[in-house]
This record gives C-alpha cells, sequence and structure tokens, in this order.
C-alpha cells in the first residue's frame, strides 16, 4: 500500500484541496468528491467556524480531514495567533502555516514563516509550512521539527505551473519530510510533473474551483496525481539524444 | 391587542419576513385581492438594507451559474413594469435605471480572463460588447488610467433598495396589510411535531399566536434558523457576511454600474441620481456578524480607488454588514415547502433584489415554471442538512 504520512497520520490520497474561489458550496462539494481528496485546507481568517453551513460542514460531511491555514497573515505573530485560534476552535493542532510578504504577489515570507514555525512546532503543533522553492530554506524548516514542506511552483492563483522544477528536485533530495507541491498549479500535467520530480502530494485550489467544469477538472486533478505517482514509482527511462528501437532488430 | 390580521380574521396569507422578498410577495398578495399579514421585528433592515441593488445578471454570470442566470434573466424582464407600478402606487422613485454594467481589466492577465468569460457569455447566448480601455475611459472618464479594456453589458441595470422597501412598506399598509413588529418563535402546526401535516399559521416572541391560511417564510439569512420548522422542512440557507459602504459625491461620478477584479477580488461602483456611489461587497463566511471590520472597510476603499482614483474626495456615508441568505446552489427556495401551507420565498444570497419581482409573481402563483429550477424539492430529495454545527456529524466516508 502506498501511503502518505504527515505526522504519523496516513493517507491514501495525494491531492490535497484548498477551498478558495468554488463559484458555490455544491459545486465545491461536487469538485472534492470528484478529487478523491482526504485533506483541505480551510482559511481561518475568512471562515467563523461556529457558523452553520458554512465549508466546515461539506467537509465534515464528506469526512475530509480539515487542515486550517493561516493565509491573510503577513506577520509570524498574526500567523500563530491565526494558529491558536484554529485549534482552539477545530481541535486541531494541524496547521498549514502561510505567511505572505505581499498582496500583489503573495508569495511567502521565509523570515517570518521561519519564525513563525519554530513557535508553534514549541507549542506542540504540526505544522506545513507554505515557502518558496528554496531548498535551503526547506532543510531548516525540516531541521526545527515541521512535518512537510510545501514549496510553490509558481505563484497563488497563477496558473503558470512549476517553473523551476530543478529546485523542486533539490528540495525533494534535500529533505525527508513529506514534500507538498502548493501552488501554481493550472492544469492537470503540472500535477503530474510535481509527483514525477518525487513530489509526495500536490495542494491546488483555484485550477478546480475557477475552471469552467470544476468537478471535470478534480477528476482530472485526481487521476494525474495517481498517474503521477506511479510514474516516479515505476522509474522514467533515461533521456537520450538518438532513437532507440523498442522492438529488437535481432531475435 | 388583537391576535389576527385584517378585521380580527386570520389573514389568507402571512408572510413571515419584511425585506424587500417578503414585502413584494404580500404586495402581490394584497393587490391581488387576498388578506395579508407580515411579520417582522425590523421590516427591511436586513440584507435588503444592506444591497447595493445591481439587476446584473448579464455582467454576473459566472461558470456553473446557468441557471442562476436564466431566472435572473427573467426577473429583469419584470423589472421596468414592477418599478413602474411600484412608483406609481407609492409616489417614491426608486431610481431604477436600465444603463448597463462595465466590467474592466487592470491589466493583460485579468483582460485575457475577461475575454475568456465574454466568449462564455456569447457561447450563451447574451450580448456583450468588447471595448478597449480607452473606449472604457470614453464611456467613464473617471476610471483610472491603467484600464486595459472591458466589457459592457448594455441592458443590465439597478435600482435603490432602500427606495424600493420604503415604497413596498407604503404601499403595503395602503392596502390594509398589517406589520407585526415581533420575532417568529414557533409555528402552527396540524399533526404531530416531527413530521407536521400542515402549516396554519406562527407563534410570536411575546407568546401570541398568528393564524393564517398559509404562511411565507421570507426571513432572508434567517430562514434557515427559525424556530420550529421540523429538518427536513428548515431550508438550508446560511449567513454570508457582506459589507457595503455609501459614498456622496455633489454630482454623479458614472453613469454605468462599474465593476472589476482587484488583487482577485470582484469590487463594484454602483452609481444613483442623487450622488450617491455605492461600494461592494465583502462575501464572508462569518455567520450572523453585523459588525463592519477595519479590514472591510479598507478593502472595499481600496478596491474601489485602484477602479475610480477619485473616490477618496467624497464624503463617507455610511457602512453596513448584513447577512445573505446563501444557498449550497446559489439558487433560491421559492414555493411550496413539503408541510402544505408553509411556501418558502427565501435563499436569494447575492440576487434578492434581482429576483424580487419573479419571485413576488410565483412565490404563490399556480405556475411556476419559470422557477422550476428553484423548487425548494431539490433539496428534500438530498435529506436534511445535518443540524446543530459540524462537531456532531458523522465522518464515515
Amino acid at each position: 500500500m502506498d501511503e502518505l504520512i504527515i505526522g504519523g497520520e496516513k493517507f491514501t490520497s495525494r491531492l490535497i484541496m484548498g477551498t478558495g474561489g468554488a463559484p458555490s458550496l455544491e459545486v465545491l462539494e461536487q469538485a472534492l468528491k470528484a478529487s478523491g481528496t482526504e485533506i483541505t485546507t480551510v482559511a481561518m481568517r475568512r471562515v467563523d467556524p461556529k457558523a452553520r453551513g458554512s465549508v466546515l460542514d461539506v467537509l465534515n460531511r464528506l469526512g475530509i480531514k480539515v487542515l486550517p491555514n493561516t493565509a491573510g497573515c503577513y506577520t509570524a505573530g498574526d500567523a500563530v495567533l491565526t494558529a491558536r485560534l484554529a485549534r482552539e476552535a477545530l481541535g486541531t493542532s494541524w496547521v498549514k502555516l502561510e505567511v505572505i510578504s505581499d498582496e500583489r504577489t503573495l508569495l511567502p515570507d521565509p523570515v517570518e514563516t521561519f519564525d513563525a514555525a519554530e513557535r508553534l512546532v514549541a507549542e506542540g503543533f504540526t505544522v506545513l509550512p507554505y515557502i518558496g522553492d528554496d531548498p535551503a530554506l526547506a532543510k531548516r524548516l525540516e531541521q526545527i521539527g515541521c512535518a512537510a514542506v510545501m514549496p510553490l511552483g509558481s505563484p497563488i492563483g497563477s496558473g503558470l505551473g512549476i517553473r523551476n522544477p530543478h529546485s523542486i528536485e533539490l528540495i525533494v533530495e534535500a529533505v525527508n519530510v513529506p514534500v507538498i507541491l502548493d501552488a501554481g498549479i493550472g492544469t492537470a500535467s503540472d500535477a503530474a510533473l510535481a509527483m514525477e520530480l518525487g513530489c509526495d502530494a500536490v495542494l491546488l485550489a483555484s485550477a478546480v474551483t475557477r475552471a469552467q467544469r470544476p468537478e471535470l477538472m478534480a477528476a482530472a486533478m485526481r487521476d494525474a496525481v495517481i498517474a503521477g505517482r506511479a510514474a516516479r514509482l515505476a522509474g522514467r527511462i533515461p533521456r537520450r539524444r538518438h532513437a532507440v528501437a523498442s522492438s529488437p532488430t535481432e531475435p | 391587542m388583537t391576535d389576527t390580521g385584517i378585521d380580527g380574521a386570520a389573514p389568507d396569507v402571512l408572510v413571515v419576513g419584511g425585506g424587500i422578498i417578503g414585502l413584494a410577495v404580500a404586495w402581490r398578495a394584497a393587490r391581488d385581492g387576498r388578506s395579508v399579514a407580515v411579520v417582522d421585528p425590523s421590516p427591511g433592515s436586513g440584507a435588503s438594507h444592506a444591497a447595493a441593488g445591481m439587476l446584473a445578471p448579464v455582467s454576473e454570470v459566472t461558470y456553473t451559474d446557468e441557471p442562476l442566470l436564466q431566472i435572473g434573466l427573467e426577473s429583469l424582464r419584470r423589472w421596468p413594469a414592477f418599478a413602474a407600478e411600484l412608483t406609481e402606487a407609492s409616489g417614491i422613485d426608486v431610481d431604477y435605471r436600465a444603463d448597463g454594467t462595465l466590467a474592466v481589466a487592470f491589466n493583460p492577465d485579468d483582460m485575457t480572463a475577461l475575454d475568456e468569460l465574454g466568449a462564455f457569455m456569447r457561447s450563451l447566448g447574451l450580448n456583450v460588447t468588447r471595448l478597449t480601455g480607452r473606449e472604457c475611459r470614453r464611456l467613464e472618464p473617471m476610471l483610472a488610467p491603467a484600464v486595459s479594456g472591458g466589457m459592457l453589458a448594455e441592458h443590465d441595470a439597478w435600482v435603490d433598495p432602500r427606495r424600493v422597501t420604503k415604497a413596498l412598506a407604503l404601499v403595503v399598509d395602503r392596502l390594509g396589510v398589517p406589520v407585526h413588529r415581533e420575532r417568529v418563535t414557533g409555528f402552527l402546526f396540524t399533526g404531530p411535531a416531527d413530521d407536521p401535516k400542515a402549516c396554519r399559521g406562527v407563534r410570536l416572541a411575546s407568546g401570541r399566536t398568528l393564524p393564517a391560511g398559509q404562511v411565507v417564510l421570507a426571513a432572508g439569512a434567517w430562514s434557515g434558523f427559525v424556530d420550529g420548522l421540523p429538518p427536513g422542512v428548515l431550508p438550508p440557507v446560511r449567513p454570508v457576511k457582506g459589507q457595503i459602504m455609501r459614498l456622496r459625491a455633489e454630482r454623479p461620478l458614472l453613469g454605468h454600474c462599474v465593476r472589476g477584479m482587484v488583487y482577485g477580488s470582484p469590487a463594484y461602483l454602483v452609481p444613483r441620481r442623487d450622488g450617491e456611489l455605492v461600494l461592494g461587497a465583502t462575501q464572508e463566511e462569518m455567520g450572523f456578524d453585523e459588525r463592519v471590520t477595519a479590514g472591510g472597510v479598507w478593502e472595499l476603499l481600496r478596491d474601489a480607488r485602484e477602479l475610480v482614483p477619485g473616490i477618496t474626495e467624497l464624503e463617507l456615508v455610511d457602512v453596513v454588514a448584513r447577512p445573505r441568505p446563501g444557498t449550497p446552489d446559489n439558487l433560491p427556495l421559492i414555493g411550496p415547502s413539503a408541510v402544505d401551507g408553509l411556501v418558502l420565498a427565501t435563499g436569494h444570497h447575492r440576487n434578492g433584489i434581482l429576483l424580487a419581482p419573479l419571485t413576488a409573481d410565483t412565490a404563490l402563483a399556480e405556475d411556476r415554471s419559470a422557477v422550476a429550477a428553484c423548487s425548494p424539492a431539490r433539496f428534500a430529495e438530498r435529506g436534511p442538512d445535518p443540524d446543530g454545527g459540524h462537531d456532531d456529524v458523522s465522518t464515515t466516508r
């Protein structure tokens, strides 16, 4: 059984979904079902956990683990506070740590992220930090006890895919915790590529929620992650400059 | 103190909710000769008080929302006559205008997205016109120079919802419809309480009862939370918080509704003839939270200023936060519920003003073919929503 293990918990699906951008709760629910996801992130600053009928009800009805994130935070202080509120409200010590540097690029702030990660790990959180595609930072976050690292493929919502596959490969080589490609996925081949590069999982939201047919795109992503993972495990053939006939020319 | 409606007799129709939907339903019913009463602790003070009043089914269309587009277009067709009749009956000008919505883009990325949406609109048979940045600014000279292009939906319209609810309150009063300013705490059912056969009135917070021939639940975001409805009947309506701001200019700054994406969040500006300019609106899953937040105000101003830099000179007159009645599929519930005598007219989410004429025409009508997609039965098939928050929901897969 090829399981994904994060913070000691086992998962079958390697596709993690976000919830932002869906046109309606019903469309979101259909997409989540089609994706086969077992973990889904929710921005704690945009949802009241006590409100009835919200996205949290949908996730609970589908039996999907809620991963609160700290989207909208610009300082380590904000992020730590938001994580604590999430733990209190949802009874989970898991947090996707997201500390943004500026609202135009939405790129993660490495210094604030590291600071917040250190404090949250010390407080007993299972921390999954969203970071740039920086192998050195990924290694440092592993060393301080993060449960996974989540490098971006390209900026949030951009759909530009994986702009620096080499850096993602270096991160995969550098760390022993799960590597979750987060942000930038535009279409199914991007998700497959992430898995082929050796990522343990893929997190995406806009690529599905803002697609013309979200449910169909969710199914495509599910299949792409499965295909990419299988290809990684199978081992691709070496690239060559010239052809090699696939049928033997001699018996 | 009387327990009942007109002349002490139980009214034919009792409308729970005095927002635009409830009052419009009450008006149509009373005009058609039925005896009607309305219950609302504070009529016109919910989402109708906050709404900008865009009647914009074309420029608001999004992928997967085609059913909403169809009922929106149908209701838009009914608005001119609805507004004219209401103005005639009340003497109040509701500031109905059909001058179109201009959706603008700020950079080539936004324009690409807008062009894709435009192609989708045309595939649905909608008439939208692609404009260059300079054409946009010729139409609306106050637009930011950064506008790189836009899309004009010529037939979109808008109205002032506060004037509409005021006019509706006036005309239902003239038709002899009493408005009981109380909260509903229960329903009068025949049959067992957990499986009622028929609804024949409501119970009020004061303890008194109001019997009626039938009850229309039009309580906006509160419709999903009224006491005394069994789980299978309670509509799956949730509050979706919106913060919205009103500015005032000496003279109107814009001639069209203007909308655009700013940092990925949709923003719009709605001008009125008297110089009021409405900036909207946040969409937050924050439950019943009527607090205006610093972040909400900042986002509204930030986004509107990107679109129309000149707004910073205007007077800030009003900011409110109200819960919209959201549903799982963004469509309202219009028509009979599973219980005889209980009719639903709720769940209009962002479209209550647009859909008011259609809802008023169909909620109590025999022929509801125009709102077939809004049948409350579509949720009954899916079973009742689990009640009481998320921690008691089973997590089986």
